[in-house]
């Protein structure tokens, strides 16, 4: 019980996705500029890799190592989740037409998002089992949640202070995050 | 378009990382040194320069492109996973150094917009031999840009510059002469964010000094 805490603290604060890993880097900046929108593509996110994250993790250790074929894991991986992501958009469609309201224009996007294959890749290569993979999964995703809703409040508020010319638009948005990720990595004294 | 255009245009002009912010996590994450962003621009040349060639080639035969056209994502997706597991194999078996310290953004060159990104907008649409330069040029920008954010991070956080294996050219006598210690932060997450933006805001107003001028120069002559 104990390192799945750990494990879940350090995945949200320490191993963050965007902070310290660098995945999801592009909708961090691309889709964080009002809070609805941000909150929408967190959300999104989370959902997809966890169900992406199981069916890829299954698949390997049921196909791909049974048949010692795990060559063939980048290639099984993008598939997968491409297909994913389309069936999750049909069926959201069909079941909660408001849900897919909020999230369908996201889902697409989510398919190049190098978080989602990014995490799938890391269960497999830090040996996790099926537990430790949700958990480590689940708060990934809240981690990038987390973190791009509150990228999203600080450039709602940045629109309306005087940014110097040369640093509209990303440039500032990457100091922001380079702020960010001091905080974030001084946490780690609490493991 | 000419050739050499067609080549150098994603030199500069059309940067991928630079000026269309593509391809932006691998550029923070593998530059904490020199030889990574090496490393991570012959992963990237290979591919690029392959899949330009071979999307080109399906697209630009009459039958096989009616086949793919409704399915050409997909298709592209499985040729670029193709040119990455084989980059992927070469390297843990020849570079195992290398390997182990891009780790995940190997297999993650496959969702590297810039790759889908030239499939879609150049290659299905060109020759193959103009693809295959197009491809090039922008695997050198890109390459040139991630090697120009890992100098900087790597200077100022190491005092070292590592160009590959042993090569190495120790810079530290410039921290000694200032009497400081190299800063540690450009090593860790902070220092990409940080440099990266840094140097945005750099190509940013230098761009916008260069429009002013010419703005300038039309106003005078008309």
């Amino acid at each position: 019980m104990d390192n799945l805490l750990v494990l879940a603290f350090s995945a949200f604060i320490l191993e963050n996705i965007i902070l310290s890993q660098f995945l999801g880097i592009c909708p961090f900046i691309g889709v964080s500029t009002k809070r609805s929108s941000a909150l929408g593509m967190g959300v999104a996110v989370t959902f997809v890799m966890l169900i992406s994250s199981s069916v890829t993790w299954l698949l390997y250790k049921y196909v791909l190592e049974a048949f010692s074929i795990t060559y063939m894991r980048t290639i099984v991986f993008i598939l997968v989740i491409a297909s994913l992501v389309q069936m999750v958009e049909i069926f959201l469609k069909k079941v909660s037409p408001t849900l897919y309201k909020a999230l369908g224009i996201y889902l697409p996007l989510i398919t190049t998002n190098c978080g989602v294959l990014g995490v799938a890749i890391l269960n497999i290569s830090k040996e996790y089992n099926f537990i430790q993979m949700i958990v480590y999964t689940t708060f990934i995703g809240l981690g990038f949640l987390f973190v791009i809703y509150i990228f999203s409040m600080l450039r709602e508020k940045l629109d309306f202070s005087p940014v110097p010319k040369a640093f509209k638009g990303a440039p500032i948005a990457l100091v922001i995050a380079a702020i960010l990720a001091i905080i974030f990595s001084r946490f780690g004294g609490i493991i | 378009m000419n050739k050499k255009d067609n080549f150098v245009k994603g030199l500069i002009k059309e940067n991928p990382l630079f000026v269309s912010l593509l391809g932006m996590c691998p550029s923070l994450a593998v530059t904490t040194s020199l030889e990574n962003a090496i490393g991570m621009t012959l992963g990237v040349f290979f591919v690029l320069v392959l899949s330009n060639l071979i999307i080109s080639l399906i697209m630009n035969n009459k039958k096989l492109a009616e086949l793919v056209k409704p399915v050409r994502i997909p298709v592209y997706i499985v040729v670029i996973a193709t040119l990455v597991t084989i980059v992927e194999m070469v390297m843990h078996a020849y570079l195992p150094s290398l390997y182990f310290s891009l780790g995940v953004f190997i297999p993650l060159i496959v969702v590297n917009c810039i790759i889908l990104g030239r499939a879609e907008a150049f290659a299905s649409e060109n020759k193959p031999v103009d693809s295959l330069i197009d491809g090039a040029g922008m695997a050198l920008g890109y390459g040139a840009a991630i090697m120009l954010i890992s100098i900087f991070r790597e200077f100022l956080g190491k005092g070292t510059l590592t160009i590959w294996g042993d090569l190495q050219i120790n810079l530290a006598f410039i921290f000694n002469f200032l009497k400081i210690e190299p800063i540690a932060m450009f090593v860790q997450p902070v220092g990409a964010f940080l440099t990266f933006g840094l140097i945005l805001a750099a190509i940013t107003a230098i761009s916008n000094n260069y429009q002013n001028k010419l703005a300038k120069e039309v106003k005078n002559n008309g």
